[in-house]
């Protein structure tokens, strides 16, 4: 009877959440429940999957992880998950799960023991080292790191090995984020919180499909929209989706001319006098910077910009080539739609939150993207304050908490740079390493990692949590280059994936809630969860790896702990890096405690908005007080419009879009062994506009042959279905390790976030 | 045993009668939305012959418009 009813209730989850999907906003009447749950304990967690941080209740009886509920007291979801969290827990038992280590013998990945294959990564890092130096291994990990994995990794890399190879997935979805953050702050995350959505009047959307990716705080929107009059969700966007479906207004623009486009909002922003005076006198600087900076395309390239500080004249005179008419002839966006858009940025009356993820951030110009929102913000004055929001969305459930605040990227440390001294001097006190160890220069950014592993730089790469060899722009480059002679390869996961086929030692991870861990979210919460369940077989936290790893290389010193409190004592010595009112973390006990708190977390109170006296302890004086820069003044940037590296012509007409679909999650090794999520999304396929595809003679479901210049894959059409591209364009989701779309697109990044742009690549299009 | 949900969507006008109507059914738990008119259906029966009846006296009510299957779980002897 019991398990019947958590039969019964799984299955209603999952038409909840597939109703949410299809009408986002509705709500139902509590459900009725006989279900008897005797014996069932139910212990917080976050979600496993997206940036958001909805905290789940996890249903565990014995060993087994049973069901899986909303936590009405976590102020990220409130109760509500998506389509996914619902099916959280089913990700852990897929049949194939990695239960034991796999060592490559004769060609073939064989069984062989953990203790036997840690021996083996230990022996080859050492012999690496001596045949070609310490920065010829490296380790790449994820934003799906926890805390204490992504410390240790850095711990034991820079502090331990010596070298500054260390990158992680982060740097293909955030790095943009977090260099418009540096540049326009001097210091890294949103200042406001989720809490903006109940008090904004206007939430404008910069190529963000919310409704798929991040569904549960869409419906947040929603929400606020059904109960107070007035507010609207405005969708820019290249492609029509289920998001603009549900906004009061979408405006489609020509791929890359976002540059464009925000600078025609700011530019009628002062044309009108909207913007705030006292505000940017105080407060604002103005700045410009390098332009033509190039696109990263070739081994080795190198940027670094040079700021100018300019007069607020001056840059009102660059804004000139940014009229809304000029700028309708670039972006496609007509003169009424532009001026539109302005007046409601530019609206005294109106609290406006911007939110933006992939489509800012996946851009040649990811940085100035991000540079140019958080202007239009600051001549406004709409910042710091409730509802009034510039925010940056991620993707993966630490990517704050874990690459940017851990700094588990090449030039990071836990707190600052490594070519900033006492930075490294921070580090190399809390670490009890002599600060020489900790180099000042940082090596290779994660496109760069892996030019450097087929170049032969890098010997041994060692991969944790991600899967590279479906997520890598120009894959079959680095493909290649992995399996090239004397590469020696290891990969931490829970499955087999196309990165595990390309190992040499494949290491067995215990999965989420098989161990204690923490995520970071999208809005500075810090959220813990405890050890439920027993991993399977001889499978391992990262964490633990590691350690194991960094004991046999002779630097157990740098990890002390048993296997019983090492997470507590990660946690405790990492948090003495953001000790201070700018950035004081929530402690052990706290984390425990809570669903989950915000840092900078002051006597016992989390600061939902930054730079703020009134919300910041951190901040001086009775108003705003941006901080992060000596000046205490935040930049407004002018950053021009700039095209692709790439674009149609006649050989390859159309743009390549690609991006994700609700059921799954980024790479689907987790969402695809759940069978519903399998079911409702089982292939991957490619959307074209219904025009393109009668001109074509191509019909939904058709074969079609897609080809770039750097490779080319047969999938199936999909005309008025999920989405409709803008003519000219065609639209890839990534999920599907059958159909590798990143065989086709370009490896081309922003020249200062080095983040790769994965939404414009040129192909020809052909029925099959 | 099978359990199976479904989103069910009533003809025009006719969401009331619909939800009844499921609800009538043995077998059946039904919770409307608020705000829109679809139906949260969720089936139980002890086999396929079961399942089957089930279906085909959904599939005839009057007030039915269409019947979409969200998820099947079975329960197996441990």
């Amino acid at each position: 009877m019991e398990r019947r009813q958590l039969l019964k209730q799984m299955a209603a989850s999952s038409a909840f959440a597939s109703a949410q999907a299809v009408f986002p906003g509705i709500t139902f009447a509590a459900p009725k429940s006989n279900a008897s749950l005797e014996g069932v304990a139910w212990k917080k967690a976050p979600c496993r999957f997206c940036g958001t941080g909805c905290g789940l209740l996890v249903g565990i009886k014995g060993s087994k992880a049973v069901a899986v509920k909303g936590d009405a007291l976590s102020p990220v979801n409130k109760g509500l998950c998506c389509v996914k969290g619902y099916h959280a827990i089913l990700a852990l038992y897929g049949s194939d799960r990695l239960t034991k280590a796999l060592v490559r013998k004769n060609g073939k990945l064989s069984p062989a023991p953990m203790a036997e294959a840690l021996d083996l990564v230990a022996n080859r890092m050492k012999e690496t080292i001596a045949k070609y130096g310490k920065d010829a291994v490296a380790i790449y990990g994820s934003g799906q790191w926890t805390v204490p994995d992504g410390y240790a990794a850095a711990k034991f890399f820079k502090g331990g090995i010596g070298t500054n190879n260390v990158e992680a997935n982060a740097r293909l979805c955030m790095a943009s984020a977090v260099t418009g953050f540096m540049s326009s702050f001097g210091l890294d995350e949103p200042m406001g919180c989720y809490e903006d959505i109940d008090h904004a009047d206007v939430f404008v959307l910069w190529g963000n499909n919310m409704a798929e990716m991040h569904p549960v705080l869409f419906s947040r929107l929603l929400d606020q929209r059904m109960n107070r009059p007035g507010v609207k969700i405005i969708d820019l966007a290249t492609r029509t989706t289920r998001t603009s479906l549900a906004s009061d207004r979408l405006m489609l623009f020509h791929p890359q001319t976002d540059l464009a486009l925000a600078n025609a909002i700011a530019y009628e922003i002062i044309r009108n006098g909207w913007h705030n005076k006292t505000f940017l006198e105080k407060h604002v600087s103005f700045w410009t910077g390098k332009t033509n900076i190039g696109y990263g395309l070739e081994d080795k390239f190198a940027f670094e910009d040079k700021g100018e500080q300019v007069s607020f004249q001056r840059f009102q005179q660059l804004l000139e080539e940014y009229t809304p008419e000029k700028v309708e002839q670039i972006s496609g966006v007509p003169v009424k739609d532009i001026r539109f858009l302005a007046s409601l940025y530019g609206d005294p009356a109106r609290k406006v939150t911007s939110f933006w993820c992939m489509g800012v951030n996946q851009h040649t110009r990811g940085t100035w993207m991000n540079n140019l929102i958080y202007n239009i913000h600051l001549l406004t004055g709409k910042i710091s304050t409730p509802g009034n929001s510039p925010f940056s969305l991620t993707g993966q459930p630490s990517a704050c908490g874990t690459v940017r605040e851990v700094g588990t990227l090449t030039n990071r440390l836990p707190h600052g740079v490594v070519s900033n001294e006492a930075d490294r001097k921070m580090a190399a006190g809390i670490w009890k390493v002599p600060v020489d160890r900790i180099p000042a220069m940082p090596t290779y950014h994660t496109v760069e990692m892996f030019r450097a592993l087929d170049r032969g730089d890098i010997r041994f790469l060692w991969i944790q949590v991600t899967n590279p060899m479906v997520s890598m722009p120009k894959l079959r480059r680095y493909r290649d280059a992995a399996n090239k002679e004397d590469r020696f390869i290891v990969v931490s996961d829970v499955y087999p994936t196309p990165t595990t086929d390309i190992a040499d030692v494949v290491l067995p991870s215990a999965m989420w809630i098989e161990r204690e861990g923490m995520f970071g979210n999208s809005e500075r919460r810090t959220q813990h969860w405890e050890a439920m369940l027993p991993p399977p077989g001889e499978a391992m936290s990262d964490t633990w790896q590691l350690i194991e790893i960094a004991r046999r290389m002779g630097h157990g010193q740098l990890f002390p702990w048993t296997k019983e409190n090492h997470v507590e004592e990660i946690y405790k010595e990492y948090s003495k890096f953001h000790s201070g009112a700018k950035h004081e973390m929530g402690s052990y006990e706290d984390l425990k405690k809570h669903s989950g708190v915000i840092w900078p977390f002051v006597n016992g109170k989390e600061t939902k908005w930054r730079y703020h006296a009134k919300y910041d302890p951190a901040a001086k004086g009775d108003s705003f007080d941006f901080y992060g820069f000596p000046d205490h003044k935040a930049r407004v940037w002018f950053r021009p419009y700039e095209p692709a590296p790439e674009v149609p012509d006649k050989a390859y007409p159309f743009w390549l879009n690609t991006g994700r679909v609700v059921e799954h999650w980024h790479t689907g090794s987790m969402t695809r062994r759940i069978p519903v999520l399998d079911k409702a999304m089982p292939k991957a396929y490619v959307e074209l506009h219904p025009d393109d595809a009668k001109a074509l003679a191509i019909r939904d479901g058709d074969r079609v042959r897609l080809t770039s210049r750097r490779g080319s894959l047969v999938l199936a059409a999909s005309i008025d279905k999920r989405g409709r591209p803008a003519k000219g364009m065609v639209f890839v989701p990534f999920f599907d390790e059958g159909i590798l779309i990143n065989e086709l697109t370009l490896d081309s990044f922003c020249p200062i976030s080095k983040e790769p742009d994965y939404k414009k690549c040129a192909v020809k299009v052909e029925k099959a | 045993m099978a359990v199976k949900s479904y989103l069910v969507y009533p003809r025009t006008g006719l969401k009331i009668e619909l939800i009844t109507q499921l609800a009538d059914l043995a077998g059946c738990e039904v919770t409307p939305a608020e705000n829109r008119d679809v139906v949260i259906l969720v089936t139980e029966t002890s086999d396929q012959l079961e399942e089957n009846r089930l279906e085909q006296r959904i599939l005839s009510l009057p007030a039915l418009e269409s019947l979409n299957l969200v998820c099947g779980l079975e329960e197996h002897k441990e």
